[in-house]
Order: structure tokens, then C-alpha cells, then sequence
């Protein structure tokens, strides 16, 4: 396509003097076609159009992204209290918690990614191979704290990898994560033979099964870590940089933001958090499995997405990513409890994600439209 | 004189408030070359796109072999017999040259690609063009550049029907002897009684093919002559023909301290060797036509392209321009030619937009700055008088001069000793661009040294203090700031022919020359 260059022709007086205020009015006469002789005056009458659409979606923008969620997510708790006796009893929440929590962490990491405008498949996988390594740690007699903080580095590690994939090898992410997947999720299953590891010691299975104060542990860590990242998003200038990243990197690199630090930052970020997801997964269920995780990339995906994250990048909360996990957790949840088939929850899931990403669309194309 | 093939009449067309065509005629005869005059923006553009139908007129007459087109579309108008071929190639860089001459007609059985026929046919049409060692399956990504502006030439023949072909700029990425094959090959296709309708900034070429020639001038028809009756001085007031105004600040300005000095600049290995100084409280110049290598001298002054030589001093203190960061952090902004790609982070707020660059600057234990900043920011946005509801909306949701405001306050924001922009008004609207250029003499007041890079010459010199002129990556010469369009016009087209220019007296050598020392 040619490039489109034009310029207007200049008539210098009408601008000098003319008070920087459009006003309005005119409205009438410019749009006789015969009378764009001087192009001040059509100019100012497309620009008293344009403000009052303006200010709408500003307030569309601001409140719309997390309250879409937040709204589902009360909806959804109500119908459940409505529907069934058990939903909410303490037991039931304290279950809930506990199923949500560590996708929630995961889902939290993914969002960093995604909010740079990447991926992370892997997930899932490093989940795996964190979790059965630590309790393999565990099993071979390291004390608790060295085997956790090991799992933990390994996903760290394995992070860092696909950051640099992404930044140095110059790799799509979603293709560097692909390969990820594959490469931890064969490393767990070689380590490990395929079977479970089991033998991890008690103090170990507490930590995510013990409660402080009647609350959960896991649902204690998962809140403090959405929180982290509530602030570190909203309050820190890394935390602006990822939103930069992901709006345009070209952009952001020529305003001085460290594009390339910041890009594996986020995906060891994920990568740390995935590794924490599989220690406390294996602590929950007093073994590591070596096939813990599969699938939960998509999941962690969905719940960033529903959340109002979106992947094309720089749009997206912590609170939002934590809000979709919860969700699909209260959904999932609800389900049992009804009795509901588990097939049709997972349609109901993938409607959710269509429907949440489809609104997004519908918004962004009317901004557009009238910005 | 013959019949033409193409005739437009009183042809105008808008873009909302900007008239970028109005009352334009053209017409386009078997066997001679129309050459295309204007500066940018003059409206060439818009012109070659209602005449392929990919822009409605909004009104006038359009008529080719005498049948009035009153709906013209891309489709009907190639079917019609007018082709075009683009400075930017519009062939498929992955696939084979045969597949791109035929592509939308391959020949098929039944949905599979006759092959045989497809090369037989690519052969022929390659060898019309004189690509007679071209092989038709060789991908078209590894070919040279004019090569495939060639190709794209050949594609264009093999259309059913052939009776007008537009050029829009096909030299620009052409060396000098690539240009030349070029050009012979039109004067071939004259001779087989195609109109052509031929646009260049480079002067010589129309005078060497052209027989006519139609001058744009701010969206209408300046004059329309044949060739033989223009010389290049005739030409250019043709197309120029407007006296700067008062749009401009007051240029008496006298450089200070070097605020910025680049010598010994080379972008890569073999390409001439850049020398040039700012003062601060100077406005520099750059102007060149289109791929002189403006932009990326500034990029590459700004560490975001990579260089194999040369220093960078800002401020009297050598600086490494080994990233923008580090460039930023010694002083130095640039305001990109290209907002939307390389300039705004659309999906950030308009505050968010402009402190970006200072964020580290202000920040404690990496913490975002306090409310200190973004009141400074606000303060800078009002001072520029950004029109906006709230500093709170996406920036996206500005138009273009507002966009240019916000990037100019990020700027402000990093207390820069020198800023560079690039095409500083391109595409914004004439009420802006006065506010623009006040706010540029302004900032050169304060003792900043500035570079303004611009394809508009009012603009260039309205502005500057001293014009440094660029082509094909050298720089041509240096001008002041009193010179006239003329002479950059000349320079930039290296038509040397004419007597240097009178006021250049820090320039000794001939504004003909491709190498200069500062």
C-alpha cells in the first residue's frame, strides 16, 4: 500500500490569532462541502463531537475491566448460596480456598506474562517437575526448607530459560514455551520413572493443609501473593514498565524502559511462582506426582482472560487474574455440590472465556470507533 | 494532440477537515510520460489513489477511454486497463516470482496449480521486462531491490489490459545504475503506446523521460505544460511557489556552548561518515528527500540504531550511544516520526504516557514516583494546552497533534539538554502545528539545542538556523537559515547544475558534492 502523506493547505493568520480553545458552533455551515475553504473551522467541529463520547468511555474503561468479573463473581456466589444448602458453609469455603489457591498463584504469574503481550505455556509442566523434585528432596532426607527453596529455584530457573529464549534466541513466546512444556514435563516423568513419590514427611503435607486462625494456609499465601503483585503492578516502576512492555515495545524501548530485563524478569516471575504452585501441590496431597499440572496452562490462560487480561498485552489486574480463578474455581465448586456433570461445567467454562473475550472486543471496537 | 486514455476533471477530495485534493486535472495520452510534481503533501498521493480506485472522489470526472467511471473500485479500474506500480512493493516476499506474477490467477485444473503452464508463462513475462536470467521460481525475499521493482513491473504487464501504468516513486530504493535500467525500460514501454504517469522527487528523471508534466501544489493544480517548456528552477517555483509566513518563531537566535557534536558518524561499515554540531539555544535543520537517511541518522544518534563508528558528545561530555536509555539519561530526547509505532504506548493513560522516561529518575527503592511528578507532568501538559477530558484516558483517544504534545512533555519531563524531532508535524492539523512551532522556538530560547528533521521545507526553514542537507546517506551540504526552498530542493536532489548557492558561505564546496566536513 502507498503511504498516505498529505498536508493542508496553510492559511497562518486564522491560526496565530485564534484563542486555543475550539468553540463551538459553526456546525451547520461547515457542512456544506463549498465551505471548507479555511480548515480551522471543520477541525473544531469535529472536536466538540468527539469530547462528550469521550468522557464515556473513560468511565467505561476505568470501571469496566475487573467489575466485569467481579460482577460474574458475585452473581455466581449468589445463584450457588440460592441453589445449595452446603455452599456456604465453612467447610465447603475452606475446600474452595484450598482448590483455588494454587491456581490462583499460577494464574497471577501468567498474568505478568501476559501483560508484556507473551505466554506461558510451560506452566504446567514446571509445576510438575518442582513439585516431584521437592519431594523427591524430601524423600532422599534434605530437610524441608533446602528441598522447597530447591523446587522453587528450579521453576525459577526454568523460567529464566524461557525468558531468555523469548529475548536473546529472539523465539516467539508462545513457541519458547511450547518447548518448555515438553522439556520439563519430560525431565519430571524421566526423574521420577513416571511414578509417584510418596514418603514426604508430615511437617512437610502442613504446610498446605494446616489453617491459622480456622483460615486456610494456601488461601493465606495465594491472598498474600495477589497482593505482592496488586502492588508491584500499580505501585512500582518495574510494575509500570510491564504494562509499557506490553503496549509496544518499540515505543517503550526508545522511552528508555530495560525492555529486554523486564521481559525475563516476568517470565522467571512466572516460572518462581509455577515452582511454588508445585511444592504446595505436593504438600497438599503428601506426594509428588509426576504428572501434577498437566493442563493447567490453559487454565491459568482462561483465568487472566475472564479476569479482563488481555493478550495482546498491557491490559489486565492482579486482582482481575485472582478474580477469574475464582470463578472458574466457584464454578467448578458449584458444580459438585449440584451434582452437575463435570462435562458440561467444562462447556460452561468455555462459554465464559468466549463471552468474557468477546465483550472485551465489543468495547475495544466501540472506543476505537468513536476515539 | 492525441486522444487521452485517462482524463480527470476538476477531481477534489477531502479527509474530514483537510482538502486534500481540490479541483485537479489530469490527462493521460498513448505514449507519453505525465510526470507527477509536488512536495509532500502536496497531494500526489491522494491524486495516484483516485485514479487506481482505491479512494472515492468526492467530486469531478474520471474518464478512461472516453467512458465516464462513476464507482470505481481497485478491480474495475485494473480490469480497465490502468496498473500501478507502488514505491512500497506490494509482491508476496515468501513466494516465488511466478507465483507472484499470477497470484489471484493462477492457472489451475481443478484447484491444482498447473505448473508447466505457470512457469512457461512467468518465463515470458519475465524476459518482457529483460529479467532474462531471472529463474520464475526464485523466491522474491533474496532478490535485490530492483529486481523486484522490476518484477512488479512485469506483474503489471501481464494484466489482461494494459493502457495506462502509474509510477509512484519506483527509484526511491534504487541506487543510481539500478534507476537508470529502470528508466530505459519505461522509455521501451512508451514506445508500445502506454500512458504513464510518472512520480519522483528527483527532478533529473522527469526532465530525462518525461514529456509532460503536472504540478501539484497544496492539494491543487499548480501548472500543467509540456516538459520542453519547464528548466529546474521553473520546475521547483512551480512547485513551491508559497512564502513562509509568520507560523514560524523569530529565527535570530545565536548558538551557544556545542550542545551536542557527532563526528565520524557511520551507520555501517562503508557508508559516508557524518559530522554535525548543535548549539545550545540553535535549532538544526536536517532536511533530503525520502530514504536520504534522516531518520535513522537520528536514531542512530540516539543509541536505538547501531553504529560501527564515531562520537557522540553531549554537552562537551563523550556519551556511548550504546541504548536510548543511555542516551536519555546524558540528555538527549527524540520525538519519532512514527508516533503509533515507535512514540506512544497506547494502552496507558495520557500521564502514564509522558512520565515513562522519568519514572527512574524519580522513583525511591523503585517505587512509582510521588504525586510530585505527575503534577509536574500535568503542569507541562497545560502549559503545551493539550486538549483532553482527563490526563486519566488512554492516549490512544487524542488526535494526532495532541499525541505530539504528550510526547513532547515526556520529553520535557527528562530535562533534556537536546531534542531531536522527527517529522514533528506530520499529520497533524494546521492549529497545532502553529502551537508546535512556538513551543520548539521556545524550548530553543531556554538553551536547548534542537534537531528538527522535515520533509515539509516551509517548515524546515521557517524553523531553522542552519540546514544541513542530506542524500543517500551523506551529507550534501549545509545551508542557512535565510536560504530558500530552492536551494535545499537542489541539494536534496543533487541537480547540481546550478550556481552555488549565494548565502552559503560556511559551505566552500560544491552543493553538487557528496561528502562534506563540518
Amino acid at each position: 500500500m502507498p503511504k498516505l502523506i498529505w498536508r493542508e493547505p496553510i492559511e497562518t493568520t486564522t491560526i496565530t490569532n485564534r484563542p486555543p480553545t475550539a468553540e463551538a458552533g459553526g456546525t451547520a455551515e461547515t457542512t456544506d462541502a463549498a465551505a471548507l475553504e479555511t480548515v480551522p473551522q471543520p477541525r473544531q467541529t469535529a472536536e466538540t463531537k468527539a469530547e462528550p463520547r469521550r468522557r464515556v468511555i473513560t468511565l467505561g474503561d476505568i470501571a469496566g475491566r475487573e467489575s466485569g468479573g467481579l460482577v460474574v463473581l458475585l452473581v455466581a456466589i449468589g445463584a450457588l448460596t440460592l441453589a445449595s444448602d452446603e455452599f456456604l458453609t465453612g467447610n465447603n469455603l475452606a475446600n474452595l480456598a484450598r482448590q483455588v489457591a494454587i491456581f490462583g498463584i499460577i494464574a497471577v504469574g501468567q498474568l505478568l506474562v501476559i501483560l508484556t503481550a507473551g505466554i506461558d505455556l510451560s506452566v504446567g509442566s514446571i509445576l510438575g517437575l518442582s513439585g516431584a523434585s521437592t519431594a523427591q528432596f524430601l524423600v532422599a532426607g534434605m530437610p524441608i526448607l533446602p528441598s522447597i527453596l530447591l523446587g522453587v529455584a528450579i521453576g525459577t530457573a526454568l523460567g529464566i530459560v524461557n525468558g531468555l529464549l523469548v529475548t536473546r534466541a529472539l523465539l516467539p513466546p508462545f513457541i519458547a514455551t511450547l518447548g518448555m512444556l515438553g522439556i520439563a514435563r519430560g525431565l519430571v516423568l524421566v526423574t521420577t520413572d513416571a511414578q509417584t513419590i510418596q514418603g514426604v514427611p508430615d511437617a512437610f503435607q502442613v504446610i498446605a493443609n494446616g489453617t491459622v486462625l480456622g483460615i486456610p494456609n494456601l488461601l493465606i499465601i495465594a491472598a498474600a501473593i495477589t497482593a505482592v503483585m496488586w502492588f508491584v503492578l500499580a505501585r512500582t516502576v518495574f510494575g509500570r514498565y510491564i504494562y509499557a512492555v506490553g503496549s509496544n515495545p518499540e515505543s517503550a524501548r526508545l522511552a528508555g524502559v530495560p525492555v529486554r530485563m523486564v521481559t525475563v524478569s516476568v517470565y522467571m516471575i512466572s516460572g518462581l511462582l509455577a515452582g511454588l504452585g508445585g511444592v504446595l501441590l505436593a504438600s497438599r496431597l503428601g506426594a509428588g506426582i509426576p504428572t501434577a499440572g498437566t493442563g493447567f496452562e490453559l487454565n491459568a490462560i482462561a483465568a487472566c482472560v475472564i479476569g479482563g487480561a488481555s493478550l495482546f498485552g498491557a491490559k489486565g489486574s492482579a486482582i482481575g487474574a485472582a478474580t477469574g480463578a475464582l470463578i472458574m474455581g466457584v464454578l467448578n465448586n458449584g458444580g459438585n455440590l449440584l451434582a452437575i456433570n463435570a462435562f458440561y461445567l467444562q462447556i460452561a467454562i468455555g462459554v465464559l472465556i468466549l463471552v468474557a473475550v468477546g465483550f472485551d472486543q465489543l468495547n475495544t471496537r466501540r472506543s476505537a470507533a468513536s476515539g | 494532440m492525441a486522444d487521452p486514455v485517462v482524463e480527470l476533471h476538476g477531481v477534489s477530495k477531502a479527509f474530514g477537515p483537510v482538502q486534500a485534493l481540490s479541483d485537479v486535472s489530469l490527462r493521460l495520452v498513448p505514449g507519453q510520460v505525465n510526470c507527477l510534481a509536488g512536495e509532500n503533501g502536496a497531494g500526489k498521493s491522494t491524486l495516484i489513489r483516485v485514479l487506481t480506485g482505491a479512494l472515492r472522489r468526492d467530486s469531478g470526472s474520471y474518464e478512461i477511454d472516453g467512458r465516464p467511471v462513476n464507482t470505481p473500485t481497485p478491480a474495475s479500474v485494473r480490469a480497465a486497463g490502468v496498473q500501478a506500480v507502488y514505491q512500497e512493493l506490494s509482491l508476496l516476499p515468501h513466494l516465488s516470482v511466478a507465483e507472484n506474477l499470477f497470484m489471484g490467477r493462477l492457472p489451475a485444473r481443478t484447484g491444482i496449480i498447473a505448473r508447466g503452464r505457470l512457469q512457461a508463462s512467468a518465463r515470458k513475462a519475465l524476459d518482457e521486462v529483460g529479467l532474462t536470467e531471472l529463474s520464475p521460481q526464485a523466491i522474491v525475499e533474496r532478490l535485490p531491490a530492483a529486481t523486484r521493482q522490476l518484477v512488479e513491473i512485469a506483474k503489471v504487464l501481464t494484466a489482461e489490459s494494459v493502457k495506462v501504468i502509474v509510477f509512484d516513486e519506483p527509484t526511491t530504493a534504487l541506487t543510481e545504475a539500478e534507476s537508470e535500467r529502470l528508466l530505459q525500460h519505461i522509455l521501451r514501454l512508451r514506445e508500445r503506446g502506454i500512458a504513464m504517469l510518472y512520480v519522483t522527487h528527483r527532478l533529473e528523471e522527469m526532465f530525462e523521460i518525461g514529456d509532460w508534466v503536472t504540478v501539484l501544489r497544496d492539494g491543487g493544480l499548480s501548472e500543467a505544460g509540456p516538459i520542453s517548456g519547464y528548466d529546474e528552477d521553473r520546475l521547483i517555483t512551480a512547485m513551491v511557489g508559497r512564502e513562509i509566513s509568520s507560523l514560524y518563531p523569530e529565527t535570530h537566535r545565536h548558538a551557544g556552548t556545542p550542545a551536542l557534536r557527532v563526528q565520524g558518524l557511520r551507520r555501517f561499515g562503508g557508508s559516508p561518515s557524518i559530522d554535525l554540531q548543535v548549539g545550545a539555544g540553535e535549532i538544526l535543520g536536517i532536511g533530503g528527500l525520502l530514504g536520504a537517511g534522516r531518520s535513522g541518522l537520528l536514531l542512530s544518534i540516539f543509541g536505538a540504531a547501531p553504529i560501527v563508528a564515531g562520537q557522540v558528545e553531549v554537552g562537551g561530555k563523550a556519551v556511548k550511544p550504546s541504548g536510548p536509555r543511555t542516551m536519555m539519561n546524558a540528555g538527549v530526547g527524540l520525538l519519532t516520526e512514527d508516533r503509533k509505532v515507535l512514540g506512544l504506548l497506547p494502552e496507558l493513560s495520557i500521564r502514564e504516557n509522558v512520565t515513562i522516561a522519568s519514572l527512574r529518575s524519580g522513583s525511591r527503592h523503585g517505587l512509582l514516583p510521588g504525586r510530585e511528578q505527575a503534577e509536574e507532568a500535568d503542569r507541562l501538559l497545560d502549559s503545551l494546552r493539550l486538549r483532553a477530558g482527563s490526563y486519566d484516558q488512554p492516549v490512544s483517544t487524542l488526535s494526532g497533534g495532541n499525541q505530539q504534545k504528550v510526547l513532547l512533555a515526556r520529553w520535557l519531563l527528562t530535562k533534556p539538554k537536546v531534542l531531536m524531532f522527527d517529522e514533528p508535524t506530520k499529520g497533524i492539523d494546521v492549529g497545532a502545528k502553529g502551537e508546535l512551532y512556538t513551543v520548539i522556538g521556545d524550548l530553543a530560547a531556554r538553551g536547548l539545542g534542537i534537531i528538527v528533521v522535515s520533509s515539509y521545507l516551509p517548515e524546515l526553514l521557517g524553523l531553522a538556523d542552519r540546514i544541513l542537507v542530506l542524500r543517500d546517506g551523506a551529507i550534501a551540504g549545509e545551508l542557512p537559515g535565510s536560504a530558500t526552498e530552492e536551494e535545499v530542493l537542489r541539494l536534496a536532489s543533487g541537480s547540481g547544475g546550478a550556481e552555488p548557492p549565494p548565502a552559503a558561505e560556511e559551505s566552500p564546496h560544491d552543493p553538487g558534492g557528496v561528502s562534506r566536513d563540518a
